[in-house]
Parts: C-alpha cells; structure tokens; sequence
C-alpha cells in the first residue's frame, strides 16, 4: 500500500465516520433533553436520502437546492414526529417513549417504501469532481462548528443546554421544556438528514438505508455515552477509520466480510467498561 | 322451553357447518408461491409474484388445467429465512397446497428445504445456487429453475480467458448468492488459467465506503474485477471502479435495468453472463428457446410496462410452467383430476416425480432435461455473455 493510498482511505474512513458522528448526534441530541433513544434517528438518515434524490431527480430542482429542501423535510418530519407521536404521550414512561420511536421508524420506513418504491435509487451525481469524501468532511465542519456556536452563543441552544444539564432547574427558570423537546428532534432529524443527503452521491438510495446508518450512529453515540457531543463524533470517525482499515489491512481472519462486524464489537466494548465502571463507581458509593 | 332452544341452537350450528364441509373439497388445484417481494431481494421477487399471477389468470380464462381452475397462493418472505419457513408450512399445512414455486433466494431455498422435504411436497426453487439441489439425495422433492451458479461462472471465465487475461481479482457478496458465487469462481479459476490475485468480501447493505476495497484491487496487479452479488453492490462497485481502468465483470445477478441506472455511465461496457431472456430478439429463429421467451416478454410487458420483462420473471415461469405441466401429466383429463384432488399427499408425490421426468422442455433459462440424478436439468450452453452498449443489453457471440 502506497503512502497515497493509505491517506486516500484514511480520509474515506474519517469522511464515512462523519457521517456516522451526525447521525449519532441526533441520538445525543434527543437524549440529553429528553432521556428518550430515539430509535427512528436512522430513519430521518434514510430521508434525507430518498428526498435527496426525488427533488434532484424526479422533480428536478438543481443539486444544492434538492439536498437543502430534503434536509427541510426530514426535520418538518422529526418535528411532526414528536408533535404526534411523542408529544401526546409524555405523561408516558421513558421506555414506552422508546417503543414509539421504535413503531415510528417502522411506520416512516413502511410508508417511504410503499409510496416511492422498494428498490434502489441511484446515487446522485458528486457535488464537485471526485472529491465527495472531502465534501462530507467539510459539511460535518461546518455543522459541527455551527452546531458548537448554536449552543454556545444563543439563547434558544443555552436553553438547550440547561434542560440537558438538569431539567427540572431548568423549568424553575422559565426554560419550557416541552418547547426544548419539540426542538431537539427537529434538530436531530436535520442532523441525520444531512447525513443522509451527504453520503447519497456514494450509495444507492432506499428505504431501508436507515437501519444500517441508524445502528452506526447509535455505536457513535453510545461511545459518546450519549451525553458528550465530542465523545459522538470521536466515536463516529473512529468506527469510521476502523472499517476501511480492517477492509485495507485484511488481517487473516478479520478479512473485509468481517468490515461490519466492527461496530457490534465497538458497541460491545464500550457497554463491557461502561458498566464495570459504573459497578466500580456503585461500589464506591 | 330450554330443551327447544338447544336443539334449534344445535340444528343451526350444523346447517352452518356442513356447507362449509362441503366446500373444503373445492375444485381448484392449489399451488403455494413464497416470493421475496419486499426484502432486499424485492427486484427478484417483484416480477416473479406478477408472472405468476399473469399466468394463473392466463390458466384460468383457458379453462385451468384440464377443466380445473388453478389457484396460486403468493406469500411475501420479506425475505427473511424464518419467515420463509413458516409461511411454507402455513401453505402446506393450511393452505393444503401441492407444490410450491420459490422461494426468490438461495438462502431462503435452503432454509426451507427440510419443511418441504418432511411435508412431501414438491418445490421449485427460483434461485440459482447449486446446493439447492446438489446432491439430490439430500431432498428429493426439490428443484430449481435459475441456471447454476458454475455454469455463469464457466461462461464468464471462458469469455475472460479469451482476454488473454490471468490475473484476476473477485468481490463477492458474503450472502448466499455472492458466497455460493465465491466458492464456484476459487473451484474453477484454475480450470481457465485464472489466478485469483484478491479476494474479498462486502455486505451488499451495509457497505458505502468503497474505496478501501478498490485500493486492495490495485495493488494487487489484477486486470479484471469479477463480481458476484445482486443489487446495489455491483453497481457501485462498477462505479467506485471507474476510473482505475480496470474492466467490471458482473454475474447474472445484475440482470437487470436497475443495475444499469445505479451504476449510471459505469455500466457501459460491463459485461456478465445471463440466461437468453435479455437477448431473445438478438437469438437466431433456430433456437428452441427464442418463441417462449418472445411470448413471455410481450405477454408480459403488456401488462407491466415496456422494459420490465426479466430473468428472475423467467425462472418463476419455468417453475409454474412445470408444474403445470406435471399435473397434466399426472391428470390427462378432468376425472382423474379431481379423483387425484381427494388425496393431496399421493397427487403431490405424482407431481414430484412427473417434474422428474420433464425432458427436453424449452423453458426461458434454457432446455430443462430433468432427472432423478439432476434436478435442475440445465447444462451448459445455456447461457450468454453480454454486454451493456449504451444501456442496452447485446449479445457477445463466440
């Protein structure tokens, strides 16, 4: 392997791992304000996608504006999601807001795949040249530092920022926190969705694509302990380096079959030390 | 008084039940179908579940099979391997079949053969890999229609060869079609002075980052990709391949136009082995295949759309096709037809060994000669080499 190759795939794997990062974002996201996983994040992944493709495709809008209006959608969809779905049931406990989102994800799975098709959709064109990699990597920049500056310096993210941190003190100060939870999924939609309209040019479209992307992104997020925003996204990249390498070096046994098997082992090993370590802190305690 | 209502309430459950009693020894000639129609393999199991609902109404509005009407009972697998199963055993058990066509996948057709083979019911698989049934020993009450996995393989390996190619690399899917494809493309590369310079691998879902699998291809020195998998997988592999000058070499399982609109510009000049369907019009007036498959494809087309007529639709076809023609061997007329409807179990195993002796069938994957030692009946010759030209299919002849 040439010095060029291993950077070419070296950026392939940070760029892949981006993507992952935003999707496990908006389980972050949706987690520190609401206590809820919300398993249809991969969904909102697969919509950004298929929307991609229909508004450039099907309708014909140029490039940047299909991929802006699919991100659009998808967030409306996130926020209509916690409106119907969510929303109505908050007197609710934490798990069966869960199992929502579980029936949610079927259910926006199921209706994508009867009104639109089941089969694959080609990928759309490149946003420039062949450099798509780079693209994704700049985009998740500038979402990331976006992102960072939201909760930072407005009042709408420090709100944020507060319910995460503590709720009920939140309330106490006028924060509405139903407000916050509306928000965080509108917001974790339109992260998942850029997710999903960036890597469309590299792969086919379809309505299952979210399951896949979805469980990446909840590996991401759990390495971020859902609580840390730099825990997702170093997550995210790492899994995302760790795929092409182990496809790259074919160590024997771990051949590139075994590509995927690599999340479920990031997964496993982070629950292994997260909870001997929170056994150590109980028996400290 | 009470007594009165009992034996009022007794006499209308019985006249309710007996027409129903009646009715169970229904004229029709069930035949179950497990089609994957919305899994991953939906673009295989689309057109089958059409062709055969095509065909049982075309049955039908001709009178049935001899006099009877034929009922085809089409369950989507989604294509899950337990979901197969199951459903297979709900159209034997209470749907009370006498064959079964399908399943879409070579994964499910192995999962399913043992409920088949202890129900003793004749099925006709709609997948190409060879363990469905080789050895025949291991369930006499299986066939297949698709062509072997090893024939595709020798037809493209000997187009390769004739390259002057010697080195070459192969990707594979790691589910049932590209890994019974895996193991046929390392038997027989040495056969056509092929060496497999790099072998790899991918999950044809999960996989979006390309590039690590191409920079292994390139360094490996090898001059051709040979790829074994259905969709996207090829397609965005031919894509990610573009470019590195290395020429794509597809499977059957990229029969189709999805393939070449995912793949977009990189489909040009890829080339794969196939049954005859894709080029019927292209054959020449003497082949015995070249009438059928030109009845498929305008039966069909005028139903579903201009261009959506394939091989997968053709394996489901052979498989009915035979079927029917089994039970008219079995039943030359409409007496002995119904006097074989009253036991199921004895007509079923009649049917089995008819479709064993189907000889010199001209279907659309080729010229079935079934036998108790082979029960898919191809051999080679059966199919072609083709090669995408501006997004169309052309035929490569020797």
């Amino acid at each position: 392997m040439s010095p060029e190759q291993f950077v070419d795939n070296l950026i392939s794997g940070v760029a892949q791992g981006s993507v992952y990062a935003l999707v496990g974002l908006g389980f972050t996201i949706i987690y520190t304000v609401t206590r809820i996983i919300n398993f249809a994040q991969g969904e909102f992944v697969m919509l950004g996608g298929v929307f991609s493709f229909l508004l450039f495709s099907s309708v014909g809008l140029p490039l940047p504006l299909a991929l802006l209006l699919a991100v659009l959608a998808a967030t409306v969809v996130g926020a209509v999601l916690y409106l119907l779905a969510i929303r109505p049931a908050r007197q609710a406990s934490v798990i069966s807001l869960i199992i929502i989102t579980i029936g949610a994800s079927t259910f926006i799975r199921g209706v994508v795949g009867q009104i639109w098709g089941k089969d694959y959709m080609p990928p759309l064109p490149h946003f420039s040249g062949d450099n798509q990699w780079l693209w994704i990597i700049g985009i998740t920049l500038v979402v990331m530092v976006a992102l960072h500056l939201f909760f930072s310096r407005t009042m709408m993210g420090k709100a944020l920022k507060a319910c995460s941190i503590n709720r009920q003190a939140a309330s106490l100060v006028g924060i509405d926190a139903r407000s916050m939870a509306f928000t965080s999924f509108a917001l974790a939609a339109a992260l998942g969705a850029i997710g999903g309209a960036v890597i469309t040019p590299l792969t086919a479209p379809h309505f299952r694509m979210g399951l896949t992307l979805g469980l990446k992104g909840f590996v991401a997020a759990a390495v971020g302990d859902f609580r840390s925003q730099v825990g997702t996204v170093v997550g995210g990249v790492i899994l995302g380096i760790a795929e092409a390498m182990v496809v790259v070096l074919d160590w024997g046994p771990f051949a590139s079959a075994y590509k995927d098997v690599i999340a479920m082992l990031v997964l496993l090993l982070v629950l292994f030390f997260r909870s001997s370590r929170g056994a150590a802190q109980e028996a400290a305690s | 008084m009470k007594h009165w209502l009992s034996l009022l309430l007794v006499a209308v459950l019985v006249a309710a039940v007996v027409p129903v009693v009646g009715c169970s020894e229904s004229e029709t000639i069930k035949i179950g179908a497990l089609f994957d129609v919305t899994g991953p393999n939906s673009p295989l199991g689309t057109p089958e579940k059409q062709v055969v609902e095509m065909m049982e109404t075309q049955i039908n509005d001709a009178g049935g099979i001899n006099g009877v009407p034929i009922e085809v009972i089409v369950y989507d697998t989604e294509g899950k391997e337990d979901s197969c199963v199951s459903l297979a055993t709900r159209l034997i058990e209470q749907d009370g079949v006498v064959a079964i066509i399908g399943p879409s996948s070579t994964g499910e057709s192995l999962a399913v053969i043992d409920t088949v083979d202890k129900a003793q019911i004749p099925m006709v698989s709609c997948a190409a890999d060879e363990r469905i049934t080789i050895p025949v020993g291991d369930s006499i009450w299986v066939f297949k229609t698709p062509q072997t996995t090893y024939m595709a393989v020798q037809e493209i390996y000997s187009y390769i060869q004739d390259q002057g190619i010697t080195k070459i690399a192969i990707m594979t899917d790691t589910k049932g079609f590209g890994a019974g494809g895996k193991k046929d493309l390392e038997d027989e590369a040495s056969n056509y002075g092929l060496t497999i310079v790099s072998n790899q691998s991918y999950d044809n879902e999960e996989t979006t980052n390309w590039d690590p699998f191409i920079s292994k291809i390139e360094n490996s020195g090898a001059e051709a990709v040979v790829c074994w998998g259905t969709n996207p997988g090829p397609a965005l592999i031919a894509k990610a391949l573009d470019g590195t000058g290395i020429p794509f070499f597809g499977s059957h399982g990229i029969a189709n136009t999805k393939f070449i609109e995912v793949a977009g510009d990189a489909a040009e000049g890829v080339i794969f082995p196939v049954g005859k369907m894709l080029v019927a019009d292209q054959l020449p007036d003497s082949d015995p295949q070249k009438a059928v498959l030109l009845q498929l494809k305008s039966d069909y087309e005028a139903l579903y759309g201009e261009g959506t007529c394939n091989t997968f639709a053709g394996h489901a076809y052979d498989a009915l096709k035979m079927v029917q023609m089994a039970v008219e061997e079995v039943a030359p007329d409409k007496e002995t037809l119904t006097e074989e409807l009253k036991d199921r179990k004895a007509f079923a195993a009649k049917i089995r060994t008819e479709i064993e002796n189907i000889e010199g069938f001209a279907g659309t994957g080729g010229v079935f000669n079934m036998s108790p030692d082979d029960h898919c009946g191809l051999s080679k010759g059966c199919m072609v080499v083709v090669k995408i030209v501006n997004g169309e299919w052309v035929w490569l002849q020797d």
